[in-house]
Parts: C-alpha cells; sequence; structure tokens
C-alpha cells in the first residue's frame, strides 16, 4: 500500500514537473536523435539544427545512442518524452521498431519529425519526413556520374553496406533499372553487388576482390560512406587507379585525400548541413503556426530557397545529389 | 620431445589446412591462385597476426582479454588526435602516444585482475564496454578524417625500402619473431607457460606470478596498441565508433585453431601465425568466390568449427579415436 502510495505520489510529480517544463518553455526546443554517436555526418546534420536555433531562438540538443541498433533510441524517446520537449527529431535505426515510443511522444503533442530517413511503411507514427535528396534520383545519378567517367562502356561493379540495408537497396534497385532501360547505359555491364557491411576491414577485403575476381573490372560505385573510403584505400594502395573508376556517396572530408590525388575524381553526397537547418525552419514554423503541416504547403528557409511539403509529409532537401570534386571539394567541410 | 612433436604436427596439421583448402578455392576460381592473393592475404592479416601474438600470451597465462579491440579503438584514436591537433609534431610521436595508450590500458586490465582475484573474461569484458565508453568521450564522438593521417603512416601500408615489401607485414613478422624468442628462449617467457599450465605450483616453484601475469596484460594491450597505428596506416582514418569494434573474435579464432589451449600453458607462436594465416585465407577466399554477403560469416564460423574439429580427431587418433574416448 506504501508503495503504490510513494509511486502515485512519484508519478504525481513527474507529472507536474513535466507540466511545468511544458508551461515554462515559451520557446521551441528541439532534440534531434541521431542514428549513433561517433558519424561526422550526423555531426554536420547537427550543425545545421544548431545554426537554424541560433537564428530562430530556439533551443537545441542532440542526443545519441552508442550503436546504431534497432532499439537503442528507444530510451532517449523515453526520456525525452519524459523531459517534454516540444520537437523530436530523429534519425531513426529501425522503421517499425520505434512506432509504440514515438506515438506516446504524439499523445503528448510533441512532434515527431523523421531526420535522413523514413519509417518506411509505418509513416503515420511521425509527423512528416525531412530526407536529404530526392532518393529516387540517387541510383540513377550515382550510374550517371560513372558512365560520364568511363565514357558509358565496361564492367562495373557496386560495393554496398549490409545486404539489409533499405536505403542502399533501394539506389541499387534504381541503378539496376536505369542500367537494364535506358539505352544510355547498354554498354555498361553491372558484373557483381559485393556487401562490405560497413565494415572498414569487410569492405576493404570485398574491394580487393573485386579486382581480383574481374580483371576487366572498369568502374564501382559504392553507395555508402564506409565503403566508398575504404574502396578508395584499396585502389590507392594497389595502384590501380588509371584502371578503375570509383565513384559512391562519400563526405568530403573523409574523401578529401583520394580527390586530391587523383586516385578518385568525383563523390557525391547531400548536405546534411542543409537537412539540420530546414528541419529547424520547418519544425519552429509548425510550432507557431507559421507552417501548415499538410501536403502542398510551401514555406521559406533562408539559403535554400521554396520547400515544398510533398505527398506524405515528405520533403526533400535538395532534388538532386551534390557532386564533390577537386573544384569545390574545398568548399564543404563535413 | 613428445611434447614438441605434438605440437610440431598441430602445426603441420594447420599448414595442411590451408593447402587444401588454398587448392579447393583454386580449383573452384583459379585466379585465387597467383601471387596477387598472398598480397592480399599478407596486407589482411598483420593487424590481427600483431594483436594475437599479444592476446596468445594472456591465454596462454590461463587469461583472455576481450578488450583488445577497445583498446586498439583507443590508441589509435590518442595517436590520430595527435596527428590532427599537432601537425607540427614528429609522426613517431603519434606511434609512441599509441603504444603508452595501449599499454596503459592493458596495466588496469593487469592490475584489477591481479589485485582483485577477479577472473580476466569478466574483468576486460568490463573494460571492453568501459574502455569504449571513455573512447566517446576522449574523441568528442569525432572521428579522425583520412586527410590528418601522416602520409608517412598511409605509406607503411603500401611499400618499404626493403624488396618494397609493405612495413605493416614487415612488422607484423618481427613482432612475431620477438614473440617466439621471448616465450621461448627466455626465463619469464617460459614462467608464463608455468603460471598457465598450473597458476598454484608456480608460485611454489619460485615464480611470481601477478607481476608476470600484470606483464602479459601490458603486453597484450601494447601491441593492441601497434595494431591500433597499423588500422590507421591500412583504412587511412579512424572512428570512435568502428574502429577495432568486434576484433577480439577476429583475433582470438585463429588463436584457438592455432593450437593454443584456453585451458592455458599450451600453445606456440608458430601455431598462432599459421591460425592467423589459414583464417585470413578464408576471409578473403569467400569474397573471390562470389560467396554471397549472407553466406560468408556462416561459412567462415563453420570453418573455425571444422578446423577444430579435424585438429582435435588428429590429436585424438583420428575419429574413431575421438569417438571411443567419449563412449568410454
Amino acid at each position: 500500500m506504501f508503495k503504490r502510495l510513494t509511486q502515485l505520489g512519484l508519478s504525481l510529480g513527474l507529472a507536474v514537473a513535466g507540466a511545468a517544463v511544458a508551461h515554462a518553455a515559451d520557446k521551441v526546443s528541439i532534440v534531434y536523435i541521431p542514428k549513433n554517436t561517433g558519424n561526422p555526418y550526423f555531426d554536420s546534420l547537427e550543425k545545421g539544427f544548431q545554426d537554424g536555433c541560433a537564428k530562430l531562438g530556439c533551443t537545441f540538443d542532440a542526443q545519441a545512442p552508442a550503436t546504431a541498433d534497432a532499439t537503442s533510441q528507444i530510451p532517449f524517446i523515453t526520456a525525452q518524452t519524459q523531459r517534454g520537449v516540444s520537437v523530436i527529431a530523429i534519425s531513426p535505426n529501425s522503421p517499425d521498431a520505434l512506432n509504440q515510443v514515438l506515438d506516446r511522444a504524439r499523445e503528448r503533442g510533441i512532434l515527431v519529425l523523421a531526420v535522413n530517413g523514413d519509417l518506411v511503411g509505418n509513416l503515420q507514427h511521425r509527423d512528416a519526413g525531412i530526407l536529404p535528396v530526392d532518393f529516387t534520383k540517387t541510383g540513377p545519378g550515382q550510374v550517371e556520374l560513372l558512365g560520364s567517367e568511363i565514357g558509358y562502356k565496361g564492367d562495373i561493379a557496386i560495393l554496398s553496406a549490409t545486404t539489409d540495408a533499405p536505403d542502399q537497396n533501394t539506389w541499387i534497385a534504381a541503378m539496376k533499372d536505369v542500367l537494364a532501360h535506358n539505352p544510355k547505359y547498354a554498354k555498361m555491364k553491372l558484373l557483381t553487388i559485393a556487401y562490405g557491411d560497413d565494415d572498414p576491414q569487410k569492405s576493404t577485403t570485398e574491394m580487393e576482390a573485386l579486382i581480383q575476381k574481374y580483371p576487366t573490372l572498369k568502374g564501382v560505385i559504392s553507395p555508402t560512406t564506409v565503403g566508398v573510403a575504404a574502396a578508395a584505400q584499396v585502389i590507392e594502395t594497389a595502384g590501380k587507379a588509371k584502371q578503375i573508376t570509383l565513384t559512391g556517396l562519400g563526405t568530403p572530408n573523409q574523401m578529401r585525400p583520394f580527390i586530391k590525388d587523383g586516385t578518385v575524381h568525383a563523390i557525391q553526397l547531400w548536405s546534411p548541413y542543409n537537412e539540420g537547418l530546414l528541419t529547424a525552419y520547418f519544425a519552429v514554423g509548425v510550432k507557431s503556426g507559421a507552417i501548415k503541416n499538410s501536403p502542398g504547403t510551401t514555406f521559406e528557409v533562408p539559403g535554400l530557397g521554396t520547400v515544398t511539403i510533398g505527398p506524405d509529409h515528405i520533403i526533400n532537401t535538395q532534388a538532386e545529389l551534390t557532386t564533390f570534386d577537386e573544384s569545390n571539394i574545398d568548399k564543404y567541410n563535413f | 620431445m613428445t611434447i614438441i612433436a605434438l605440437l610440431r604436427r598441430r602445426e603441420a596439421g594447420i599448414i595442411v589446412m590451408i593447402v587444401i583448402f588454398s587448392l579447393f578455392v583454386g580449383v573452384l576460381q583459379p585466379r585465387f591462385l597467383t601471387s596477387e592473393t598472398l598480397r592480399i592475404v599478407l596486407l589482411a592479416v598483420p593487424l590481427v597476426m600483431i594483436a594475437a601474438m599479444g592476446e596468445m600470451m594472456v591465454i596462454v597465462a590461463r587469461h583472455v582479454d576481450l578488450s583488445i579491440g577497445s583498446i586498439l579503438g583507443f590508441s589509435s584514436i590518442v595517436a590520430g588526435m595527435l596527428w590532427r591537433d599537432h601537425p607540427g609534431l614528429p609522426v613517431l610521436l603519434g606511434v609512441v602516444a599509441a603504444l603508452a595508450t595501449g599499454s596503459a590500458l592493458g596495466l588496469v586490465n593487469g592490475l584489477v585482475v591481479t589485485i582483485f582475484r577477479l577472473p580476466s573474461i569478466i574483468v576486460t569484458l568490463g573494460t571492453l564496454s568501459l574502455y569504449r565508453g571513455l573512447l566517446f568521450f576522449y574523441s568528442d564522438s569525432r572521428q579522425v578524417d583520412p586527410q590528418y593521417i601522416p602520409r608517412d603512416i598511409i605509406g607503411m601500408s603500401q611499400t618499404s625500402p626493403i624488396f618494397g615489401i609493405p612495413w605493416i607485414i614487415i612488422v607484423a613478422c618481427v613482432i612475431a619473431l620477438a614473440t617466439y624468442f621471448f616465450l621461448d628462449h627466455t626465463r619469464l617467457g617460459r614462467q608464463i607457460y608455468a603460471i598457465g599450465s598450473n597458476p598454484t605450483a608456480a608460485p611454489l616453484r619460485g615464480i611470481r606470478a601477478a607481476p608476470v601475469t600484470i606483464l602479459v596484460f601490458v603486453i597484450s594491450g601494447a601491441l593492441a596498441g601497434v595494431a591500433g597505428v597499423l588500422y590507421a596506416s591500412r583504412f587511412g582514418y579512424v572512428n570512435p565508433g568502428i574502429t577495432g569494434v568486434g576484433f577480439e573474435f577476429t583475433v582470438i579464432a585463429p588463436i584457438v585453431i592455432g593450437g593454443v589451449s584456453i585451458n592455458g600453458g599450451v600453445g606456440s607462436v608458430g601455431g598462432t601465425a599459421l591460425g592467423v594465416l589459414l583464417l585470413g585465407a578464408v576471409s578473403v577466399a569467400l569474397p573471390v568466390l562470389g560467396v554471397s554477403g549472407f553466406w560468408q560469416n556462416a561459412i567462415y564460423g563453420a570453418v573455425i568449427l571444422f578446423a577444430l574439429v579435424i585438429d582435435r580427431s588428429v590429436r585424438q587418433g583420428g575419429l574413431k579415436g575421438l569417438l571411443a574416448r567419449d563412449a568410454a
């Protein structure tokens, strides 16, 4: 009985404390939960949030789990829900493991935004999804970049992340599609898809195997930051830069030395910084009532122009991939 | 004499396995039997080889060090951050810092194990997480990007003045030879075997078990630190959340295959080195064979079990002897 009373008292206390926080916060408070800590990509995204909040006057905090496991973000979401923040932005580690906790946050009036990756198949559990780029154009964009470098001719391979990585598999499906159906790429032959599990050692071994197994290999696309860095290192170590053209999705900081020394000519990605910036503007706009969160609505983000909320509340930060090569790579720092 | 003969046989067994495996893969994929494969395998194994020498000593002393992956990560980050934040300092200082970091973390393992008389499997399971967690704090969760890794360090994975054999391979060979000399030809080395064979009797023979045990953990940590520098060399960047994660299993598996008894007291440098080469060859061969990513882990694991069963049955006088012994 005593225990139950204490529990009741505690939960009442917590509720009061929670309400107090919510009322005291006249500012919009945004918390961002990246996939995992130690990932320079998300550092850049956080910087976008910070700069946005500095201009808009919102408070910003980032809370990252140590690992990118499917369930590692759950305690963070629960804690932030209890804290009573106004916006939870999350780069989900799983498209379905978070449904319940996210629903609980939304019941409390928290705006839940999926950032950088969406809750594919469970879109009803978040208020909007802010994606870096129109993902349907990522695969074809990569094929075009590689094609333009090898004269649209020759044997190519893909070095991916894990066999079940949803984003990579979406892009690879689109790559296969354009390779098969666009006559422009008729002379480019996809030999195989290797999986480096986003582990440097495994990616290195797989890349070495590709080179050894296919002496005719002319080009490699690695649509994952760990893979493309490992592949570049292999090409440099083996001295195969003249023979094999590598491209993929990589961050400028990770790939800078390879682009400068000519091992790699160009890589692509989007701007995680702009994603963070856009999300901050969108979140504050929706919370203040200035932006109506419904498909077709447009709003302005300084530096990014007019942004449109698409079907399913999906917002693309940019339409096409950004290409980084020797001419522009020094303008980017992430 | 019989023990030496047994060890010899054990090593011969692994050589036979390497040959059979290579021929098997070579039949399926003739391109595997080229000097290029040898180059790839030799480039793939030095990190594991170096850490395995330290881990092997720990296991011979009837302990285990599960924290080497985190020590590797920590050492490489310390070196990488030094190179990044103080580009004016000599590159060698980063190497020294990595070695010092590895030794210090190994010392902590050794002290906790000996002072509190705790099982090393539990202690190092704890420090595996502890070191990784501290590493995130220390690095502010930031990776050291390739542009900050000195070219001299990257070059270690590419060449050397000695016949153009990459430095990392030479370093691994030197460390393996030094370990062999230390374990087989010094008193201290033999004491490690004595402690592992019989921890109770060793002190009665005048061996001070605690300092020797601590030393073994320090060596294991220091060698993980060396592997950390070579990680930066081979992969060109270091990341607090990626570098060295899961490394302990990559290292322990070939040691066990190489005939080092997890009950302590038994094991040779030659066996360990051959175990490392065998599993290195397997991990290079699977992608060359075009084995799908789904199956690679399973097959790698199956090869480990297969190697252990074959080895055990050979030593028990064939499969018949093995079954008879179990029936008895």
